[in-house]
């Protein structure tokens, strides 16, 4: 019964999130809400009995690519229009809708926890499971995933050289 | 056993709906970040179908896709924000309708 409490609430959030990031102006107020709909995604993999995916889907998406959208945000400096939108973050009224969210999930994390036995999740499937298979028939597969972020690698190397290269030649044009 | 399972058909119900907001985004947004993150939301809503048949059966290859999944999404947004960079050098904008007009 618990499961479904869960499983129901998660999906509700991760929707609400969704529907909310896709409609804000600002791309910094998207980013927390789809970081909210990730967690909330993850909450989802752990009940319908995927733990290896749901820590992956913290770790890897909302941590690692999502830190990738800010990052980028931060080097496009939107200078004088960026300094005041990052005073608006600092209203309630901004951050109050993703905090709510988030404490529910929180609530659900303690609710998992904090029961005696592990979840009795049907069809659950082990990390160990996962990594004997990952390296047994799909190893083809790792190969391909490598040589796929290679060429990502080599990609935006490529694009953003470039960027960083002119960006610095056109200061020093100004400069002298 | 004991505990209620989840119903197959609610988790893929949640994929579709994910799915159709990043769709949507897609096609309605014209800033080059938001375009971004909506491609972000469809291969997520893809990752969710993909894991929640794998346990329905009990097996580990739903998690080994997702897991494929994310290499594509990683590089899918190394590139695509390295294309950010550029437009905003050259058009001074994120809006995708100013990108449109080829060079010749």
């Amino acid at each position: 019964m618990l499961e479904l409490v869960l499983f129901y609430t998660a999906s509700t959030i991760a929707l609400v999130a969704t529907i909310l990031a896709l409609t804000r102006a600002n791309a910094t107020h998207a980013l927390i809400y789809l970081i909210l709909s990730l967690l909330a995604v993850a909450v989802v993999f752990y009940v319908i009995g995927a733990p290896f995916a749901a820590a992956l889907e913290v770790v890897i998406y909302a941590g690692a690519i999502m830190v990738l959208f800010i990052f980028v945000i931060m080097m496009l400096n939107l200078g004088d229009k960026g300094d005041r939108r990052e005073k608006q973050l600092l209203k309630p009224q901004v951050w109050i809708v993703p905090v709510i969210f988030t404490l529910v999930l929180l609530v659900e994390l303690v609710l998992v926890l904090s029961q005696s036995t592990p979840a009795e999740i049907q069809g659950l499937v082990t990390p160990k499971q996962v990594g004997l298979t990952l390296f047994g028939p799909y190893v083809l597969a790792v190969e391909i995933a490598s040589m796929l972020l290679l060429a990502g690698l080599v990609g935006s190397f490529h694009l953003g050289r470039r960027y960083l290269d002119e960006g610095r030649e056109n200061s020093s044009r100004g400069r002298s | 056993m004991g505990s209620v399972s989840i119903p197959l058909d609610h988790v893929l119900l949640l994929s579709a709906l994910l799915f159709i907001c990043g769709l949507l985004g897609l096609m309605m947004r014209r800033n080059i970040i938001f375009i971004l993150i909506s491609l972000e939301v469809m291969l997520n809503s893809s990752a969710v179908a993909f894991v929640a048949a794998g346990a329905r059966w009990g097996q580990p290859d739903g998690q080994i896709v997702f897991m494929l999944i994310l290499a594509v999404a990683a590089a899918e947004v190394a590139v695509g924000l390295g294309l950010v960079l550029q437009l905003q050098r050259r058009f001074k904008s994120l809006d995708m309708d100013d990108a449109n007009r080829m060079r010749g």
